[in-house]
């Protein structure tokens, strides 16, 4: 969908027709943008929808199949980032580059020094600094080494490294995911000002209402090509989200209940201690059904995680009984433990998910290293394990080129996909699922709720634990809250409201 | 497959690159100091194809072979073994001593010689892997120490009247007798110097490590405990344990580093037998990127280049 371009002066960027393949997928195919000066806009999108692979492209990284770039209405080729940076456009990067142990001036400069003979030219440069973050609001010191700054204030060096640069169109690349609530309403304001002074911005994101909230126009980019663009102020983050996945948004929501009164996961009395001595989890009871959801609410450190890992026997525990479908599993190692059915979904999948620098197949051995396929008594079945990750990638839409690439090259829903594929194998008995849906988009976060469900109907018993109180409500069927390592309610799903359930979490109902 | 061709060639260039940076900079400072790099390099060639220099060389490679990959073991999964050094050294004296004790047929009597040497080797790292699963103390500080302890253990031991002998010309362990010998073999022809036998012990050490690391569940728990503990440790890996047992097989293959020479050559523990192998390994294995067929190629141009 091309916009019409403003009749009195060329669009910043147009893209037209821009297709890119890699071995075996086409990241982007026939792409058609057009970006008015001046303007925020927001090009949003799954993960793995093609976003990043277009941003790269733009900004000279790699050069497109087919298609052209327009800069100002002079069509243009970028044969690398250089050429990018002279035609005026800057890249602020996810994951920010800069030297810790450099100042923010020295972070600044770097690479594009104002010399004076042989020496940085200090003077002129933080005159330019400074005139730069004066304008935008950036609000820098130039002389604080970038190891004593936070996230936010990283962000904005980052920014202003850019324009530094002479950059007049800004690439930022998911630049709230690192960012809490009020950073991003800093950020929004510095975004504002850049507009105000006729700089460019594209904004790339999956959170839809910080899309609407900031930018002037959205292109809606799905599995690699354009498929619409909507006018914030007459869109809603639901409209959206539809045009994102191509469907109707999915609502976590269980139908019939499927519980029985098979008791599969049985923890009574369970308490463990920390480091300090304290008291992490007290006197915890807890029973999970076959086919039962259990979820388990609460403000983050008050001792969900612990939970997890006592039941996986990841840490020792200072008193309690686990039962695991009638066999008392409280002194097991968490290799049995895992061979007699707990699958995990772990809350931080780069730490106790995932080898990131091993392939696929190796990462779906991981986990389940002394079950078939992947092994034949004490050695691999590597064809078998590859032919199962291929099983899983088809079943789970995992978005990979292949099964050979390493778990660190895929983006964070579809490594999330290829998890919850692995742990859903091998049949089950009870599934830990720590924020399952935590980073992934709309449409893998349905994915992952409609395999919830059909695991559920199957039999499986679930601990879900989850910040999203939609999904806690939405997919529990027995609902506790948790609050500093006790169980201090249980709500009924079918009626709790997120209000509700939020204050229960904080104690203010008691 | 194709991919992994191409990770194979990156790999051999980069190595010849570096090979012949060395090259380039060694002229340019023999040419600096007045000396023709064309005359040095001719003659390192005609010194090289000569056969008794290769076999020398394939020798030495054996030895240095051996040592790589104990290092490399403990490589694999994050673990940097110091201390093979002191781990072969005291392992070849205690071998050698045993050896020379005993009487035992031929046959039995190599592969006894062999099994001491492996256990002491164990038996030595196996403290620093105690220490790092109790006590938390970093394997790299513990085994550097042991280096030197394993020194003055020797030097207490091997002595007139306990474990040495003084022979005419220096002190040395009571020989081994033939029975626990193994005889070189005439693997490069027109060659004075034989091979050592234990060089298939070395080949047969390489394959095993390789199949442990890459086809066996044993292996891809260490290669995963060695890239993320974390991640290791939640799917059933014994972390603690694991670095007990990669330390124990490390030892092992330390202890036999010495074996070649001490059953093919040496036939006793002399002040003659070499030291240092066990650093020479670190240089080899990071050189061979810890992969066993790197790791033999490395072994030989070290050899080599040493000869």
């Amino acid at each position: 969908m091309e916009t019409p371009a403003a009749p009195d002066a060329a669009p910043a960027v147009v893209l037209r027709g821009i297709t890119k393949r890699y071995p075996g997928v086409v990241a982007n195919s026939d792409i058609n943008i057009s970006v008015q000066r001046g303007h925020v806009h927001a090009i949003v999108g799954e993960n793995g929808a093609g976003k990043s692979t277009l941003m790269k492209t733009l900004y000279g990284m790699h050069k497109p199949d087919e298609g052209e770039i327009e800069i100002d209405g002079v069509p243009v080729t970028f044969s690398s980032p250089a050429d990018a940076i002279k035609a005026g456009i800057g890249m602020v990067h996810q994951h920010f580059m800069l030297a810790d142990n450099l100042t923010v001036l020295e972070n600044i400069v770097l690479g594009a020094e104002p010399r004076r003979g042989l020496r940085l030219d200090k003077k002129t440069a933080r005159a330019k600094i400074m005139q730069i973050s004066d304008a935008y609001g950036l609000d820098l010191e130039p002389d604080v080494l970038v190891e004593e700054l936070g996230v936010g204030d990283r962000q904005r060096v980052e920014i202003c490294k850019v324009l530094f640069r002479g950059a007049k169109i800004l690439i930022l690349d998911e630049p709230t995911a690192v960012l809490v609530p009020q950073e991003v309403d800093e950020l929004f304001g510095n975004l504002r000002d850049l507009k105000a002074e006729g700089l460019t911005v594209l904004f790339i994101s999956h959170k839809l209402d910080e899309v609407l909230a900031v930018s002037d126009e959205i292109t809606v980019i799905r599995r690699g090509t354009t498929v619409g663009s909507a006018d914030p102020k007459t869109t809603s983050a639901r409209a959206l989200a539809e045009l994102m996945v191509g469907s109707q948004l999915p609502v976590p929501e269980l139908r019939e209940s499927t519980v029985t009164d098979v008791e599969q996961l049985k923890i009574e009395g369970l308490s463990l201690h920390g480091s300090d001595g304290r008291a992490v989890l007290d006197d915890i009871n807890l029973t999970i059904h076959r086919g039962e959801i259990v979820g388990i609410g609460g403000v983050e450190g008050n001792g969900q995680a612990e939970l997890v890992e006592a039941i996986l026997g990841l840490r020792p525990i200072a008193g309690g009984k686990i039962t695991l479908a009638g066999v008392d599993i409280t002194t097991w190692h968490t290799r049995p433990r895992r061979e007699a059915g707990i699958g995990y979904i772990p809350e931080d999948r780069h730490r106790q998910g995932l080898l990131l620098d091993a392939p696929l197949w190796e990462n779906r051995i991981l986990g389940h290293q002394t079950e078939r396929p992947n092994v034949r008594g004490p050695f691999l079945d590597i064809p078998a394990a590859k032919k199962d990750t291929r099983r899983i990638v088809e079943e789970y839409d995992v978005r990979t080129p292949g099964i050979d690439v390493t778990a660190g090259s895929l983006s964070g829903g579809n490594q999330q996909k290829l998890i919850v594929g692995r742990e859903m194998s091998g049949s089950p008995a009870v599934l830990i699922a720590s924020h399952p849906t935590r980073g992934v988009d709309v449409g893998a976060q349905a994915a992952i709720w409609d395999h919830l469900r059909n695991a559920r109907a199957a039999g499986l018993a679930v601990l879900l634990i989850s910040a999203d109180l939609d999904e806690l409500i939405g997919m529990s069927d027995t609902l506790h809250v948790i609050l500093r390592g006790r169980f201090v309610a249980q709500v009924d799903p079918r009626t709790v409201t997120p209000v509700e359930l939020g204050a229960a979490m904080t104690g203010a109902r008691s | 497959m194709r991919d992994r061709v191409n990770q194979l060639l990156l790999g051999l260039v980069a190595v010849l690159v570096a090979l012949l940076v060395a090259l380039g900079i060694t002229a340019i400072v023999l040419e600096v100091t007045h000396h023709s790099a064309w005359n040095t390099y001719k003659q390192m060639y005609t010194f090289g194809t000569n056969a008794s220099n290769i076999a020398g060389a394939i020798n030495a490679a054996t030895t240095y072979y051996l040592s790589a990959v104990a290092v490399a073991i403990g490589f694999r999964m994050n673990l940097f073994n110091i201390g093979v050094d002191g781990q072969y050294q005291i392992a070849a004296l205690l071998a050698a001593a045993f050896g020379g004790a005993v009487a035992l047929p031929s046959g039995l009597h190599q592969v006894a010689i062999i099994l001491v040497a492996m256990l002491v080797g164990s038996a030595w790292a196996g403290i620093v892997g105690l220490l790092k699963v109790t006590r938390g103390v970093s394997e790299v500080i513990s085994s550097i120490m042991l280096n030197f302890i394993a020194t003055a253990v020797i030097a207490y031991l091997f002595v007139p009247g306990k474990l040495g002998h003084l022979t005419s010309e220096s002190l040395a362990t009571t020989p081994i007798k033939s029975s626990g010998q193994v005889g070189g073999i005439s693997l490069i022809p027109h060659s004075t110097v034989k091979v050592y036998g234990l060089i298939f012990l070395a080949v047969a050490v390489g394959v095993g490590f390789q199949f442990l690391i890459s086809r066996t569940r044993f292996g891809f728990d260490l290669r995963a405990t060695g890239r993320s503990a974390s991640a290791a440790q939640a799917s059933g890996v014994n972390v603690k344990r694991m670095v007990l047992v990669a330390m124990l097989l490390s030892g092992a293959v330390a202890g036999l580093v010495n074996m070649p020479v001490l059953l093919g050559e040496a036939h006793n523990y002399s002040l003659s037998t070499p030291s240092g192998i066990g650093f020479t390994g670190i240089a080899i294995a990071l050189l061979g990127r810890n992969n066993p067929v790197g790791i033999a190629f490395a072994a030989l141009l070290w050899g080599f280049l040493d000869t």
